[in-house]
């Protein structure tokens, strides 16, 4: 955006398949990295970091949810769920065999990727609301199961604590440390997504969606992919549920009920369709609007009444703000944030001589 | 197009520096701040919107009586919608703007905070709801139920049909409907255990989400079963449409007893009013009623600015528990000020000050809580209230039943 982008000439293989072709988009994202893993955790205060984490959290389901609903144009509303999914085996896993996070967070995934592929199957024969009310059964049945299996919910409140996560033997308890734990997986799940779809898995995801007889006609695999889809996708969300459980420090069925499969669903449209940018903006959007639109009420709520009265009348404008907000948003711009930022970008890449 | 981009710009920039300042508002000497949250938009709105005004109300009642030892109390409520991470959220917020305590809202929003309760020595309550484990405060020394746990709900329904019964339960029969969650679950095994010592019949029927379809359990227990008495847990619209399906199938309320989330007079009217529900028993832990002194003052304190009384009194089941919940925080830091003469406390020493809780009963619409270190639940104490004319008439004084097996429960539990 304020870099040149021309006059940039690859004279090798390697140089024209980089991740990240630009020198100037190489030095933007360090740093941005140097700003987020150096100076975030070591200048801002806890509360700061807290609502950080909440959005580190809610990016790597985004990018999971992104890569099924985005490239590949299968829609799920049963992600919550799968959540659950990682979030009660890595529970298990820790309290009953003292995994470590190592295990916990991949074995949660693996184990959600199981059951995705499970819930992917009717995919095979259905499409679009079809599909969406199937995974939709998949949430409440997995709900169901966790709620009143007590082996796997651990007792009636089907609740079960975990110790936080340690690292080469430091317990991570302070703010800062869960952040950059957190960080972590954000940064892997970032890594991962970009790659996986500039490779041949991701080039089939695409094809699937596009147009899924004509990608079978070439020769894609439709009914390996779609469920490849599913089952990358549940990988990501069974993550997502483990750090849930690491962070809130408990795995509760409750977190993961069917508004929170439609929160994600809600990010990953609001941040636009296949692309790994716009399910980082709408994690940061859906995060962040509640918090935001609260403060700027209290803020210009302030001049008209008592802070104390404030209480009857924020909670209810907050939602019809945050309702409003996203169709103001999706009417601006229905391809999602991400494209207002791209807009953007162009607007600025021709400034000031923009005719 | 770059027109609109710009202006675009311009806004967004407004909204984020708007944002930030109204966050570093307000940080007032002579203040103690209280966090609360609250439900007002979620799934139980039913409750919040009533609870909530309640609390505000009693903390406005107690400023304007001047507030404790000059100090004012500031109650700051954020609405956590029923959902975690805006708990997590909000719990901190109050942490960085230095609350002494928290009124919590929702089960898995208790058991979230908890760590972080223990972590920054906050202590928290979640009265009538949340893990009934949590009544041990050894275990969990910041988290205080204050009010009747599930379990101690169930022993006391079951002492309860054992009084009407006629004191001796071998051979009844029992009909246990819940709301199928883990809320609706928790009081079984007490309730089990009982069944085992006590000899009665029990069978549980449960009520799927979202509660409002229960006409085959209904026809199950009063055709087949037909039962001796009735216990019902349910949650949000489920109690009214329970109320509405016992009557038409001509089962006789007087038999039903609804734990505590079932028993407003907000559940009476939305079943189709007092007529409706006559004889239909109701377990409280907090007083009903606006006879209690409290009440009038606060009553009081509207009609001094010309306002008639607040709207939400007309639910006084709620509106007394939010009295409760209010009363006890600012009781626990009235006694954490006695402690340490007169400053300012610390969470520390307002968790002691809850835990010296006793004599607290405000006329009656507190229990006689007794909270000490080891039983943050006070004594698990309980009242009945049943429908007669259009009034929920008092049937019962305080009581609590089985007190020794909740408590061995309690300790067992991890």
């Amino acid at each position: 955006m304020f870099y040149r982008e021309s006059g940039i000439f690859k004279t090798s293989y390697a140089a024209d398949m980089a991740v990240l072709p630009l020198p100037g988009t190489r030095w933007l994202l360090a740093a941005l990295a140097a700003l987020f893993i150096v100076v975030a955790p070591a200048t801002l205060d806890e509360y700061t970091l807290s609502v950080l984490n909440l959005i580190l959290i809610a990016v790597v389901g985004a990018i999971g949810l992104n890569i099924l609903v985005g490239y590949t144009d299968q829609v799920s509303i049963g992600h919550g769920a799968f959540m659950s999914v990682g979030a009660y085996t890595a529970a298990n896993l820790i309290t009953r065999l003292d995994a470590p996070f190592w295990i916990a967070v991949p074995a949660g995934g693996l184990m959600a990727a199981l059951i995705g592929v499970v819930v992917g199957i009717p995919s095979l024969r259905i499409k679009g609301l079809y599909l969406a009310i199937s995974t939709l059964a998949a949430q409440l049945i997995i709900e169901w199961v966790i709620n009143h299996t007590a082996w796997v919910s651990g007792g009636t409140q089907a609740s079960i604590q975990v110790p936080p996560p340690s690292v080469f033997g430091t317990k991570l308890v302070g703010a800062w440390q869960i952040y950059l734990f957190l960080m972590f997986f954000v940064v892997l799940a970032i890594v991962a997504a970009q790659n996986l779809i500039r490779s041949r898995i991701g080039r089939a995801f695409i094809a699937i969606r596009d147009q899924d007889i004509a990608a079978e006609i070439i020769g894609i695999d439709i009914f390996r992919y779609k469920l490849l889809a599913f089952a990358i996708s549940s990988f990501y969300a069974g993550v997502t549920g483990v750090l849930y459980t690491y962070y809130l420090g408990i795995a509760n069925y409750e977190q993961f009920q069917l508004d929170v499969s439609i929160n994600f669903l809600a990010m990953v449209i609001i941040g636009g369709l296949g692309s790994t940018l716009g399910p980082i903006f709408g994690a940061v959007f859906v995060t962040l609007l509640p918090i935001v639109s609260r403060r700027a009420l209290e803020f210009v709520g302030g001049f008209f009444v008592e802070r104390a009265d404030l209480a009857n009348y924020v909670p209810s404008l907050r939602l019809a703000i945050f309702g409003g907000l996203i169709i103001f948003f999706l009417v601006v711009e229905p391809e999602g944030l991400n494209r207002l930022w791209r807009n953007i970008r162009t607007w600025f890449r021709a400034w000031p001589f923009s005719f | 197009m770059q027109y609109s981009i710009r202006k675009h710009l311009v806004l967004a920039a407004g909204v984020m520096a708007g944002m930030w300042c109204a966050g570093t508002a307000l940080a007032q000497t002579k203040e103690i701040l209280i966090g609360a949250q609250c439900d007002r938009t979620g799934p139980t709105q039913l409750v919040g919107t009533v609870f909530c005004p309640a609390v505000q109300d009693y903390v406005n009642l107690i400023n304007a009586q001047g507030g404790i030892d000059g100090f004012k109390i500031r109650i700051d409520e954020l609405d956590n919608n029923y959902q975690v991470p805006p708990a997590i959220e909000e719990y901190e917020r109050h942490k960085q703007e230095g609350m002494v305590s928290t009124l919590i809202w929702g089960t898995p929003q208790a058991e979230a905070l908890n760590p972080r309760l223990e972590k920054d020595h906050i202590p928290g309550t979640s009265p009538g709801f949340g893990s009934a484990a949590a009544a041990n405060g050894a275990k969990y020394p910041y988290l205080f139920p204050v009010a009747a746990t599930y379990w101690s709900q169930g022993a006391a329904a079951i002492k309860f049909v054992k009084d009407k019964l006629g004191g001796d339960l071998k051979g009844k029969k029992i009909a246990y409907m819940y709301y199928d969650n883990p809320a609706g679950l928790e009081p079984l095994p007490i309730i089990k255990k009982l069944q085992a010592t006590e000899g009665f019949e029990l069978r549980t029927f449960a009520v799927p989400a979202p509660g409002v379809e229960m006409s085959a359990q209904v026809l199950d227990i009063t055709q087949r079963y037909r039962p001796d008495f009735v216990i019902a847990h349910l949650f949000g619209r489920a109690p009214s449409v329970m109320i509405k399906s016992m009557k038409q199938s001509g089962y006789p309320l007087s038999k039903v007893l609804g734990l505590v989330w079932a028993s407003s007079e907000a559940d009476i009217a939305a079943a189709g009013g007092w007529a409706m529900a006559q004889g239909y028993n109701t377990m409280q832990f907090a007083g009903v009623g606006e006879q209690y002194p409290v009440d009038q003052e606060i009553i009081a304190m509207y009609k001094k600015d010309g306002k008639p009384p607040p709207a939400g009194m007309k639910t006084s089941v709620y509106y007394n528990r939010g009295i409760l919940d209010a009363a006890l925080h600012i009781e626990a830091v009235r006694r954490a000020m006695q402690a340490n003469g007169g400053k300012p406390p610390t969470g520390e020493e307002v968790k002691k000050g809850f835990e010296s809780i006793k004599d607290f009963t405000l006329g009656g619409l507190v229990p006689p809580l007794e909270v000490t270190p080891s039983d943050h639940e006070g004594g698990g104490w309980v009242q009945i209230f049943q429908v007669k004319g259009d009034k929920l008439v008092k049937e019962t004084e305080w009581f609590h039943g089985y007190r020794d097996l909740v408590l061995k429960t309690v300790n067992a539990a991890s």
